[in-house]
């Protein structure tokens, strides 16, 4: 079998196609959105707000409105609990985090025993990406292009504010609603990538293509485009990987980032471990080569 | 007599039960370039934030050369340099990206730079003497340039006043002789320029007036005045005029390092 066999005949499958698509789709979303979590240190919000959601999408399912809203819906109190608990008691920010993270994740869990039908809900934890329906794609397709269209905008001003939110302010700009923005779209986002890897792992989705590429570049214009290629790319090859070797997919798809960004890590030219002392060897020798 | 371009009235604030500014009033007139002295806790940074509007004070008013602070911020007229510790200086923007964002309040919706903003980006890292470091990564910088990347921005900005936060912490001797001539430059084309600092020798030679600020304003005047052993003591605490001087000769230069005067009621900043 030949390389192109080999990739070609996952795509005889019609569930195969849509994996692969939801899975890009998801992937560059998330990654773009991950430059600024990683970068701010958003990521425990970025791992609290994915699973907070959880309820939110339960509900929304039961009631028949879309996922989308009962994300939103709950990610806003998540957001809001914590900074309750945070700024109203001596718990300090990661322990807020962490309680209210886990407590509306186990109210999803809970309200997912108790609903009929639980087949469709267990996928929302671990993710079906062989299963996504057409209508799934789509409800994909449009909040991903969606969150994509707004972080692509307004990428200028969520910079600003990652880097100095007091500048921000100083010249007009709202520190507190740009957060909120970034928030929104972490809600938007996270709901995006349930259907591929489950809430479980969407955090994965959320922050490793961020770091990776910031391991890679010192311009954050790069990082835009770096996280998203990356990402995309490796959650395909999980794909494949997953179907070659019989694996589950979603689980696939975030141990292949990982292993790209633990090789990045050790090879970047430079910033990685390995990849700065192989750089500084090549100058040595190329200075006495020169003398 | 003309409008005060800082007019600060009687301004108190509290966090929770703690009291960080009481009742401090400041009048600062247009192009003077005026020094706030202080411990840590004295309600500097607090003094910053009430000017800037980020923080409401529980009593008291500011006015920016006459309106309201939030209205001042619309019209861009507010620059501000942060603190060295306060910028993360691994972020991946060049000095030019970190300059074009002064003219963020001039630009659209998505904050496309247009030939202007690219000139007058040019322009303000050529008056620091950085046009040749504009796609440097900003950590990449010296001391003194991390600075002067930051006033440029505020330039850039066609800020009328700028708020400068500890501008000559870790900055070597010619480097702080470069921004202390760039800010009398600046002064002189009429911007209006407040600068909080420990640094208390780089004081006479570069502002025309100094504050003394413990809560509430304790003296306001010419730099040689307020920075008499005496008043020094006020704000610093009177064991500062037992110990031994600093090699720069400045009278009681470091009286901040007492770690019993070191609790900053500052809050950290707020990413909600």
């Amino acid at each position: 079998m030949d390389l192109l066999d080999i990739l070609l005949e996952p795509l005889s499958y019609d569930f195969m196609v849509r994996a692969i698509v939801t899975t890009a789709l998801a992937a560059v979303v998330c990654a773009v959105l991950s430059c600024w979590l990683v970068l701010i240190g958003w990521s425990l919000m970025g791992d609290a707000v994915s699973h907070a959601v959880l309820p939110g999408v339960v509900l929304a399912y039961i009631v028949g409105a879309p996922f989308a809203l009962g994300a939103l819906v709950f990610a806003l109190i998540a957001v809001t609990l914590i900074g309750v608990v945070r700024n109203t008691s001596r718990v300090k920010e990661d322990a807020a985090i962490g309680i209210v993270f886990s407590t509306l994740f186990a109210l999803g869990l809970v309200l997912i025993s108790v609903t009929p039908s639980q087949t469709d809900l267990n996928h929302i934890i671990f993710g079906n990406l062989l299963g996504v329906s057409i209508p799934d794609l789509i409800q994909v397709l449009v909040l991903g292009v969606v969150a994509f269209a707004i972080l692509i905008l307004k990428r200028r001003d969520l910079t600003l504010y990652a880097f100095d939110p007091t500048h921000a302010h100083a010249i007009g700009l709202s520190p507190k609603r740009l957060g909120a923005l970034l928030l929104g779209l972490l809600a938007l986002t996270s709901v995006v990538a349930l259907q591929t890897v489950g809430v479980v792992l969407v955090v994965a989705m959320l922050i490793i293509p961020g770091a990776t590429a910031y391991l890679l570049t010192d311009r954050f214009n790069r990082m835009l485009v770096i996280a998203p290629v990356v990402s995309a790319v490796c959650s395909i090859a999980g794909i494949y990987l997953s179907y070659y070797l019989d694996t589950a997919s979603g689980a696939m798809v975030v141990l292949t980032q990982g292993v790209v960004f633990a090789a990045v890590y050790l090879f970047s030219p430079r910033q990685g471990l390995i990849g700065t002392r192989l750089a500084k060897a090549r100058r040595r020798k190329a200075a006495v080569l020169a003398v | 007599m003309s409008t005060p371009a800082i007019l600060v009235e009687n301004v108190t604030v509290h966090y929770g039960e703690v009291l960080a500014l009481d009742s401090a009033s400041l009048t600062l007139g247009a192009a003077r370039i005026c020094g706030l002295i202080g411990m840590n806790g004295s309600g500097k940074s607090t003094l910053f934030k009430v000017i800037m509007g980020m923080i409401k004070p529980d009593a008291g008013r500011v006015l920016i050369g006459g309106q309201s602070p939030s209205k001042a911020r619309k019209e861009g007229g507010i620059g501000y340099v942060p603190q060295s510790e306060d910028v993360d200086w691994q972020f991946p923007l060049s000095v030019g990206d970190v300059v074009m964002m002064g003219r963020y309040g001039h630009q659209g919706f998505t904050r496309r730079p247009s030939k202007a903003d690219k000139a007058a980006v040019d322009e303000a890292l050529d008056r620091v003497e950085l046009g040749e470091y504009a796609g440097r990564q900003i950590g990449q910088l010296s001391g003194g340039q991390k600075k002067r990347a930051f006033v440029a921005r505020g330039i850039a900005q066609g800020a009328t006043m700028m708020l400068l936060d500890e501008p000559f912490a870790g900055v070597d001797k010619r480097s702080e002789a470069t921004i202390t001539r760039l800010l009398q430059e600046l002064a002189s084309d009429g911007c209006t320029i407040l600068i909080s600092t420990h640094d208390l020798h780089a004081l006479p030679e570069l502002c025309d007036e100094a504050v003394l600020l413990m809560r509430r304003v304790l003296m306001h005047g010419a730099p040689e005045l307020v920075l008499q052993p005496e008043n020094l003591a006020m704000a610093f605490g009177l064991d500062v005029l037992n110990r031994p001087l600093p090699q720069h000769g400045a009278p009681g230069g470091h009286g901040h390092k007492d770690p019993a005067a070191s609790a900053d009621a500052a809050p950290a900043k707020n990413r909600g």
